[in-house]
């Protein structure tokens, strides 16, 4: 089944709130052998002026990857996932994320291509927290090779 | 501890490099860490019936991974502002052994009135870029 190129433009409604545990950053940051004291240590991440431990600059791949599957999961949408290769990934932050924060995003999907027998999906998370205030965008585009391809 | 100086940077100047080794387990640690359980990182059988070499690494693992060295330059993770990079290339990682990244960060620009730097990340394994375009924007 081809993507459904109608799903170009559309916005999904705001998810349930996403909770940034202490743990799971110092987790995450461990993954990918992020040692600066600042994702681990309360301490260090508050001598540099930040509430609680920094979230890694790619941590909000998580959140994203929660809001993005409202798309990927939807068969409507026909993007065969086993067909799926990450083609780029780019986070603009407006605020550093930190433990305790409580993230809101709003999924919008930018643009469906196709060229070549594979579709280029973009999409873009726009993340906020509890009190509205704008913390990242985070936007990806899947190539999505077609039966043939 | 000591954080660069905007106005000592030079545009082409290499401001470190690191070496990331990955082996099966990290990418199990990866997967577990970040909710991305796609067999194609764990599953040999599945990875070769999908028309890939064998289990590759997250592209988004070698992603977080890369610019771990800008975060530690900076003295402050807080300060990358903005993170964006093309996956080029998938990053084969055997079952016994590791797959080797070679990072390397230069100064791509800077902007003395807006107070950032752009570091340009080039990732290579055995010699070939796994990422384009890999830039990170680090406010100062």
């Amino acid at each position: 089944m081809a993507v459904n190129t109608a799903y170009a433009g559309r916005s999904y409604a705001p998810t349930e709130p996403y909770a940034v545990g202490r743990e799971h950053v110092r987790e995450f940051a461990l993954a990918v052998g992020a040692s600066h004291p600042a994702h681990h240590d309360v301490e260090a991440a508050r001598a540099l002026g930040h509430p609680d431990v920094v979230a890694p600059p790619t941590f909000l791949v998580v959140v994203a990857q929660r809001a993005e599957a409202q798309l990927i999961q939807d068969a409507e949408a026909g993007i065969d996932f086993s067909r799926v290769v990450h083609a780029d990934e780019r986070f603009t932050h407006h605020r550093p994320v930190h433990a305790g924060d409580e993230l809101v995003t709003v999924l919008h999907v930018d643009s469906i291509t196709e060229r070549a027998g594979i579709a280029m999906v973009t999409t873009r998370c726009e993340i906020s927290d509890a009190g509205g205030m704008p913390v990242a965008s985070v936007v990806s585009t899947l190539a999505v090779r077609g039966e043939g391809a | 501890m000591t954080r660069p100086v905007l106005d000592d940077l030079e545009v082409g100047a290499v401001v470190g490099t690191r070496t990331v080794e990955l082996d099966r387990a990290a990418l199990v640690r990866y997967a577990g860490a970040s909710g991305d359980r796609n067999p194609i990182h764990w599953d040999e059988r599945f990875a070769r019936e999908v028309g890939l070499p064998g289990v590759i690494a997250h592209g988004m693992l070698t992603m977080g991974a890369a610019v771990t060295l800008v975060e530690d330059w900076a003295g402050d993770p807080g300060a990358v502002v903005d993170y964006g990079v093309r996956f080029t290339r998938p990053v084969p990682v055997p079952e016994q052994g590791v797959a080797v990244l070679e990072v390397t960060a230069t100064v791509g620009a800077v902007d003395r009135d807006a107070g950032t730097v752009r570091v340009d990340l080039t990732v290579t394994v055995e010699g070939a870029r796994v990422l384009g375009k890999a830039q990170a924007l680090v406010r100062l």
